[in-house]
């Protein structure tokens, strides 16, 4: 059986080694530090984590002043309000200023499940990725998520981490996360399956599903959408001709389209977006507004079928 | 007043007003472009702080040895910039290439200017970056003060309340707001547009000491600066009641200088008046 882990838990726990380690950490949380888990190095480090109360965008520049001054703030929300409320305060000051902030935000997707569509972010992928010099990081699981957030930690500039609310499955088997590298982790000839987050295991059960058919399918985690791995995708799409992209985000602005504007422009091939389709979330149990929104393994066997034909 | 300057000095300030309000006028008109009405509002307040109370200077490398200014009213940059370049972070010549491709000038401030630190030019946000070096300064004892000038119109962003609570509840006596309460804005006065009045009793509610001065008055901008050093566990801010355009008689109060440059006529006319 495999484990099963929530991403936003261990993010917690990484703070507090981070902080360990580096006194320069300083946490920022938007009265949500119970659910984001910030809350466990608020317990550790009183004097270095700031609950800036419900106010994302003084948020976002307190942690521009911090990092201005040589801090290294990481701020936590939920990714509708950290990437939404403040994202002119992103675009102007962070981005801008290029400032060692690090937004890592849980509650990403629709799996938020029962709170509704004013908690489910749909848009954020879309929102980072379009601001000059953002990096934005989508983990599959709890494991990755530890080793993406250690790389943001590592490097300097704005980067946006976007965890997710449900316990998932562990999948990655990595020792390292390199900001920019994705990782084959299924190997086949027929069509590529790219995904990230939740979806990159619905990607591998749907490439089992497939496989029953006498289908191979290729599986790529796309843990970094920006920058996007192009080299990978070469590689991979050179052979097998056409793509199917998933993510649990709109499929407009996100994961699909960042490997649309690389593949169009590199080597064009079909491809079929599972994702999102221009519709709002609603409250519902994660598993039925999977099914209900088409995210599921069946939903992205079947668009394999669909984009293999038009090679 | 508790804290006074010598007849020297304020005649000294007065003078660098003076070569402030010719540089913002050259600069702008020579831009094509700019805001010279705010610009020329927050002369004596900058030429107050830059002189007497900010320790700064290009030659100060560590962080947390200088006090640190951020101009969240970011239109009014040539003000800041004319103090910078004659305060050495950057040649004067350099005055002359305001808001050109390339320039290290930008039109609004960009850490790509030495001596600015952080971006602004989108309102409401200064304040609360301000907050944030206050509370690294408080964290690493460092001692500093951070002075950050905000417009009057400003208030009118949400965002400025949710700064203001915050620093009164983190204590932050090492933070300053000047308010350059010129009384106008793009669209008129700031009274009829939204007003943000009683300014003065909405910051005391909020947690903060509060100072009324004229804004254009030198030894009292200089008394209200050196007071707020007493203020222990609130942040202060002063209120400074100016006028829009101060200096060149025709700008004085004149709304249609909030955005555009002089015209050659007015630039000579503007600069025949500062020459007298």
């Amino acid at each position: 059986m495999t484990e099963m882990l929530m991403a936003r838990e261990a993010y917690g726990d990484l703070l507090v080694e981070l902080g360990t380690e580096n006194k320069n950490i300083f946490v920022l949380d938007a009265d949500l530090s119970s659910s984001t888990k910030t809350s466990k190095f608020a317990k550790k480090f009183p004097q270095r984590f700031i609950n800036c109360g419900i106010a994302e965008q003084n948020m976002i520049n307190v942690a521009a002043g911090l990092a201005v001054a040589g801090k290294t703030p990481f701020v936590s929300t939920f990714a509708i309000f950290g990437s939404g409320r403040a994202w002119e305060q992103i675009r102007n000051t962070l981005a801008v200023g290029k400032l060692n902030v690090k937004i890592v935000v849980t509650h990403g997707g629709i799996s938020v499940g029962p709170d509704g569509v004013s908690h489910q972010s749909l848009e954020d992928i879309a929102l980072m990725r379009t601001i000059p010099e953002m990096k934005v990081l989508v983990p599959c699981d709890a494991p990755e998520a530890v080793a993406a957030i250690r790389a943001a930690a590592e490097i300097s500039g704005p980067v946006y981490v976007r965890l997710g609310r449900p316990k998932v499955p562990t999948i990655w088997k990595e020792t390292r996360f390199t900001i920019g590298k994705a990782q084959l982790v299924n190997q086949g000839n027929d069509v590529s399956i790219v995904a990230c987050g939740i979806m990159v295991n619905e990607a591998l059960n749907a490439a089992k599903i497939l496989s029953i058919k006498g289908i191979s399918a290729e599986v790529i985690n796309m843990g970094t959408i920006k920058p996007l791995d192009g080299d990978i995708l070469l590689t991979s799409l050179r052979k097998t001709g056409c793509v199917v992209t998933c993510e649990e985000h709109s499929v407009i602005g996100g994961l699909g389209s960042a490997v649309a504007e690389f593949l169009s422009q590199n080597h064009p091939v079909p491809q079929y977006f599972i994702g999102i389709k221009d519709r709002f979330g609603q409250s519902g149990d994660p598993e039925d507004l999977m099914v209900e929104y088409q995210l599921t393994a069946e939903d992205i066997a079947a668009a394999a079928e669909v984009v293999m034909k038009k090679k | 007043m508790k804290y006074s300057l010598s007849e020297n000095d304020v005649h000294d300030l007065q003078q660098k007003a003076k070569k402030v309000r010719l540089d913002v006028i050259q600069m702008i008109s020579k831009a094509g472009s700019g805001h010279p009405g705010g610009s020329l509002s927050c002369v004596e307040i900058l030429v107050t702080l830059f002189a007497k109370v900010l320790k700064h200077g290009p030659e100060i490398k560590d962080w947390n040895k200088r006090d640190h200014f951020h101009l969240s009213k970011g239109h009014v940059c040539p003000t800041l910039y004319s103090l910078l370049a004659h305060a050495g972070y950057f040649p004067v010549e350099e005055l002359g290439t305001l808001r050109q491709i390339g320039s290290i000038l930008q039109g609004h401030p960009h850490a790509k200017t030495p001596g600015v630190d952080a971006p602004s030019g989108s309102l409401g946000q200064g304040i609360s970056i301000a907050c944030g070096m206050a509370v690294a300064g408080k964290a690493d004892k460092a001692g500093y003060s951070v002075f950050t000038l905000l417009g009057d119109g400003e208030l009118q962003e949400g965002q400025v309340w949710e700064a203001a609570m915050f620093a009164a509840q983190y204590k932050l006596d090492n933070l300053c707001l000047i308010i350059d309460n010129n009384g106008q804005q793009i669209d008129g006065a700031i009274k009829d547009i939204m007003s943000p009045y009683p300014i003065d009793e909405k910051f005391k509610a909020f947690g903060f000491h509060v100072s009324n001065v004229d804004g254009h008055d030198i030894p009292a901008l200089y008394d209200a600066f050196k007071t707020r050093e007493e203020i222990k566990g609130k942040p202060t801010v002063i209120i400074a009641k100016t006028v829009k355009g101060k200096g060149i008689s025709f700008m004085e109060g004149n709304l249609a200088f909030h955005g555009r440059a002089t015209t050659d006529e007015e630039t000579k006319q503007a600069l025949k008046e500062l020459d007298e």
